[in-house]
């Protein structure tokens, strides 16, 4: 019987835990300087952005360009908890979570019915709703912003980065996962293969918007403070092109798409007037020869490491 | 005691009538074949029948239920499966996940146990490789289950989408045109299959097609329909010698 423990599961276990360790090491014994923490902190925060934005446009194939407004949601609603109710950091972090769920669940009912570009009007509209509402709200600082300790860690970030790539990875290999990809490839012969469509939309879309959420609260419990303006259709476009970037559809794609970008981001900090001109101009030349984004729809294999007799029974199978 | 009862069944677009006042009634077990000239309404007839189109008028019963108003994922688990005219596979997919996915309506576990890997999820996984490998054996596509759907030569993707429809276990299997742009042999061998799973899994099928070859050699009862209405239905010796059929394929006689 197959279960967790495979040769593969091992392998990429111990390559995690040897990453973590390195890294925890580097920034134990001060040797990391503070602006490579925090570049690396903003990647685990953009591979759950960027992964969980990769299940509604990339599996699901539903076009929505407001997840800057999911993160804003669970930035928010976290920092109240560990704030102003005094909660502790992982309840705030999974409340941010959940609201944003929740937020997902009540936008993609009536939205998910449209298709296309007009599904992405929507979202770009819902993610500007949710940024005013916070800018008028006094209880969290309007427009000044938000100021909360900065509670969140290496280990935090990077265990909460790995939880949610599998999490959603493990979704996406089972069979609801392939009732998303099949409805992203054909909808009407998804539904008549007895797919119901509408739900599973919504379900992949509530799933994206709650990871999001619990990005959105990494970021505000690691930020210091969190202002209206950093949630803006801007960031919901820095995290779509992560995705377009890696390759639509492929997990990996969208966690090589979101390394690349913020470390790209981060190497031109010190330009900031060319910043914007070089990565548009890396995105062109990126689009005219590799369309498809890095990965494409492919995910990186450690299929190599499957012994002698299993690789033939998987290409029996 | 009929499958599927139509009865007065009418769908306009419009002011145009695509199908008027259609009565179909089938048993359990039988093959029957809806033919008509190009533009008669056939597909539409289909599309009403799996809830793709919503009808204008008329009842449609199947196993003594209404399934008039239902989505068609509800129909599908009702037990009606269908194909295309225009063959709809999930193309990047590969061709098991393709039979894996009309598996999906009958799953075991929950999205939660996917989330966590559950036993169940190891469970269900496996119960649903070995179903889809089995009947894809049948199909004589088991040695191509890892390639892309859309890979396949033609045939063959007519051939999955055909062993699609049947993992989704229907009572009444609906064919668009199967034989489609396949030859001479290839049409042969189709004749075959559908003989034979019909005999296999005791289906009831109802077919579109404008192979006459096909048509006359595999069923047992042919409606005609043209401009939306039927105007025979009968054995294929009969339907063959019939007037009003030759008209509607050849046009009128000429004195």
């Amino acid at each position: 019987m197959r279960n967790w423990f495979n040769r593969k599961n091992i392998v990429s276990l111990l390559a995690i835990v040897l990453l973590y360790a390195v890294v925890q090491g580097l920034i134990v014994f001060d040797i990391m300087p503070a602006f490579y923490k925090l570049t690396l902190i903003l990647i685990c925060i953009y591979i759950i952005l960027s992964t969980s934005l990769n299940l509604i446009n990339g599996v699901t194939g539903q076009f929505s360009i407001g997840h800057a407004g999911f993160m804003a949601v669970g930035a928010y609603v976290s920092a109240m908890v560990t704030v102003l109710m005094h909660g502790p950091l992982l309840l705030g972090l999974l409340a941010g979570a959940a609201v944003a769920g929740l937020a997902g669940l009540l936008v993609g009912l009536p939205t998910l019915r449209l298709n296309g570009d007009y599904l992405a009007i929507a979202t770009l509209g819902f993610g500007e709703i949710v940024r005013i509402i916070f800018l008028n709200m006094d209880i969290v600082g309007g427009a000044a912003g938000f100021t909360l300790p900065s509670k969140i860690t290496w280990t935090w970030a990077f265990i909460l980065m790995v939880v949610s790539v599998v999490l959603i990875k493990n979704f996406v290999s089972s069979t609801h996962g392939r009732a998303c990809i099949s409805i992203r490839e054909n909808e009407i012969a998804a539904e008549s293969m007895g797919i119901n469509t509408t739900k599973y939309k919504v379900m992949a879309f509530t799933i994206g918007a709650a990871f999001a959420g619990l990005a959105g609260g990494i970021y505000a419990n690691y930020m210091y403070i969190i202002q209206p303006g950093t949630f803006s259709f801007l960031k919901s476009f820095d995290i779509l092109v992560m995705v377009v970037l890696g390759g639509l559809g492929s997990i990996s794609g969208g966690i090589v798409g979101a390394i690349v970008y913020t470390l790209i981001s981060a190497l031109l900090a010190g330009i900031p007037a060319w910043r914007l001109v070089i990565t548009a101009v890396f995105l062109v030349v990126m689009m005219i020869f590799r369309p498809t984004g890095i990965m494409g729809t492919k995910e990186f294999s450690l299929g190599f490491l499957r012994k002698k007799g299993e690789k033939n029974a998987a290409s029996k199978n | 005691m009929p499958l599927l009862k139509i009865e007065k069944l009418s769908k306009s677009f419009g002011g145009l009538k695509a199908v008027s006042n259609l009565d179909i009634e089938i048993t359990q077990g039988e093959l029957i074949g809806l033919i008509g000239p190009n533009g008669a309404g056939k597909t539409t007839v289909f599309n009403i029948l799996t809830g793709v189109y919503e009808k204008t008028e008329g009842t449609m019963t199947f196993m003594d239920k209404d399934v008039s108003g239902l989505k068609p994922y509800q129909v599908t688990q009702r037990g009606m499966a269908r194909t295309f005219q225009n063959i709809r596979l999930f193309n990047d997919m590969s061709v098991i996940d393709n039979v894996k996915v009309a598996y999906h309506q009958k799953t075991s576990y929950s999205a939660f146990s996917a989330f966590f890997r559950l036993p169940s999820y190891f469970l269900g996984e496996d119960e649903m490789q070995q179903k889809a490998m089995e009947l894809l054996k049948i199909f004589k596509l088991d040695s191509k289950a890892q390639e892309t759907a859309k890979n396949l030569p033609y045939g063959e993707q007519r051939r999955l989408e055909i062993a699609r429809a049947m993992a989704t276990d229907p009572k009444l299997l609906l064919l668009d045109e199967p034989a489609a742009g396949m030859n001479p042999q290839e049409t042969q061998d189709l004749m075959k299959l559908i003989r034979w799973i019909r005999e296999e899994f005791k289906l009831t099928i109802l077919l579109i097609e404008h192979d006459m070859a096909l048509v006359m050699g595999v069923c047992e009862r042919i409606y005609v329909l043209d401009y939306g209405t039927i105007i025979a239905q009968g054995a294929p010796d009969e339907i063959k010698r019939n007037p009003k059929v030759i008209e509607a394929y050849l046009g009128e006689e000429v004195v």
